[in-house]
């Protein structure tokens, strides 16, 4: 049975999270902006802001047990360690992954090239199970047109190393993957799929059931781009599938400098190192050396360890309000935002155009007004959003726009900024006026 | 509002009723050029007499801010030698790193005629390389017009 509740005209659906509470634990949600005015911070996507809970975990590091872990002998050494050991834990079962799947990088995009470099330095590791997944010539390598640079410049590279060929998924006009072709895209000759799991830019979630499932077919690895859905979302990665999922702190409420490689751990095994040099190694001899078991085989040099236990403290910070209860608060957002802009004349949203297997970055263009305009008048009232391409070049090319403007999300996130982000661009049209 | 001291009506009206503004021939050289962080882009070509720049003609996408910025310079530096224009592309340059400075905007009223107007955008960092774009674009024609002749 279908219950119709008929609600009176601009009523707003209670929002899953309490926002005035949560925003008491950012800091800098309290500073004004541009001569006294209120920030409406809607640039999470391209990083968040921090709650007091993660600078206060990272001060609280530096201010009682500051060493370097796994190395030492003293009690700040052991003390250290554990720390940093158990904040990997905490941030593996995040993603319901074991602590030795989870490699620390310093964001997405070293992860990615770290997994990028490894498929070409396999080409000439001694050891023969270290060349299992070496990439060269008559290999294909697979990506979208939908990824953000990070996800598509450390493949085309790769490729430009070993010789091996890039191809792509291309997109739909509605902003989705257009898979007519995934089993000719994906074929005997891939040896890795890199796809992201939402678009920066779209706010698109990509159906990666289907996709995985035709890599594996084809015997392919599959890398998940979650820089743009881990934070926003519950995820597991023994129901993912994949083989590889990569995300990074600074947009999960976590530090700037720490991001994360998960990989299955026979794959990550068979791996050889990106960055070799200290406690990544077993034995070092002048004549040659061999490597550590992951995941320490790939970080090479003394970790980020305040910004680990800062990115641990923000997951437990996520975990305390509930992945679901984020989710469903920003796509209660998301849906509420689309109808508001859909109500401004001129405004056209270059993703999809409702909340079905959308998140919260949403990106647009305003007739006649540049986004670097449109940003800049957003900008006076406060109101703080991305412009530009978005490191996602080949996609508003395809879309046929210079550029856009895009908001997102967060768990602070509340109406009031959504109506602040629509007043403003009636603002910027008046400004500007027709052209 | 702070917008207003950004975008005074010469650049507005720069921006909706450019000067000079599509590709035209002859030239001796064309450069591309692109602001990478935010995807702005000019066609410019330069055509010169002797050392005299006759025309410069362009096409291109952008912000408010760099599509006003090349019309101006179009009135310029057309008739003006090479070095004249780049001198005043230099002090075009130090207006842009005035950060808000009235003053400077002041002492360079006489050589920047319009484009004296772009004052105010010094005070926005990430708008300064909007202004700059074809200064640089023309900076980089003209040395190779100047490389063609010779």
């Amino acid at each position: 049975m279908t219950v119709t509740v008929s609600r009176p005209e601009g009523a707003q659906q209670a929002l899953p999270l309490d926002v005035e509470a949560i925003r008491a634990d950012f800091p800098i949600l309290s500073r004004t902006v541009r001569d006294g005015k209120r920030l409406v911070y809607l640039d999470s996507g391209a990083t968040s802001q921090k709650p007091r809970q993660v600078l206060d975990a990272e001060r609280w590091f530096y201010e009682n047990i500051n060493a370097a872990p796994h190395r030492g002998a003293h009690q700040l050494a052991e003390e250290a360690t554990g720390a940093y050991e158990a904040a990997r834990a905490t941030i593996g079962a995040f993603i319901g992954a074991p602590e030795r799947e989870i490699v620390f990088t310093r964001n997405s995009t070293e992860a990615i090239n770290l997994v990028a470099y490894a498929l070409s330095n396999a080409v000439t590791a001694k050891e023969s199970e270290l060349r299992t997944y070496a990439v060269g010539q008559g290999d294909e390598i697979v990506v979208t047109e939908m990824e953000h640079h990070a996800n598509l410049l450390p493949w085309q590279q790769l490729c430009e190393r070993t010789g091996a060929t890039l191809r792509w998924l291309g997109l739909t006009d509605d902003g989705r993957l257009d898979l007519a072709d995934l089993t000719t895209v994906v074929n005997e000759r891939t040896k890795l799929v890199a796809v992201t799991q939402q678009s920066n830019i779209l706010g698109t979630i990509n159906p990666l059931g289907e996709i995985i499932a035709r890599a594996h077919e084809v015997g392919a690895l599959v890398l998940v781009d979650g820089a743009q859905s881990v934070p926003h979302s519950p995820i597991d990665v023994a129901e993912l599938g994949a083989d590889f999922l990569v995300f990074s702190g600074h947009k999960m409420l976590g530090p700037t400098g720490v991001g994360v490689l998960w990989g299955r751990y026979d794959v990550l095994d068979k791996l050889p190192p990106f960055l070799t040099g200290g406690s990544m190694i077993e034995v070092v001899r002048m004549e040659g050396s061999t490597f550590a078991a992951p995941p320490q085989r790939f970080e090479a040099g003394v970790p980020m360890t305040a910004q680990v236990i800062g990115l641990a403290a923000a997951v437990e910070y996520l975990q305390a309000l509930g992945m679901d209860k984020v989710e469903a608060h920003e796509h209660a957002l998301t849906g509420y935002a689309l109808d508001k802009l859909a109500e401004i004349p001129g405004v056209t949203v270059i993703g999809p155009p409702d909340t079905v297997a959308r998140g919260g970055a949403i990106s647009f263009t305003v007739d006649g007004i540049h986004p670097h305009d449109v940003g800049q008048v957003l900008d006076d009232l406060g109101i703080a959003v991305r412009v530009g391409h978005h490191c996602a070049w080949p996609v508003v090319r395809r879309y046929g726009v210079p550029a856009t403007t895009r908001a997102t999300f967060y768990v602070h996130s509340g109406y009031d900024d959504i109506d602040a982000l629509a007043d403003g661009i009636r603002a910027a049209q008046k400004f500007f006026g027709p052209v | 509002m702070q917008l207003e001291n950004m975008y005074q009506e010469i650049i507005l009206d720069h921006y909706r009723n450019p000067h000079g503004r599509g590709l035209r021939e002859p030239f001796e050289a064309e450069v591309h050029h692109v602001n990478p962080t935010c995807g702005d882009e000019v066609t410019l070509r330069v055509h010169l007499e002797g050392d005299t720049i006759a025309d410069v003609s362009y096409e291109g996408m952008g912000c408010s801010i760099s599509q006003a910025s090349v019309s101006a310079m179009y009135d310029l530096i057309i008739g003006k030698t090479v070095e004249q224009a780049l001198e005043t592309g230099e002090h075009f340059r130090t207006l842009m790193q005035a950060k808000g400075d009235l003053s400077v905007a002041e002492k360079l009223e006489d050589e920047l005629e319009d484009a004296v107007a772009f004052a105010g955008v010094s005070k926005y960092p990430a708008r300064i390389k909007c202004a700059l774009m074809s200064w640089m674009a023309l900076k980089d024609a003209s040395a190779r017009a100047l490389g063609a002749q010779s």
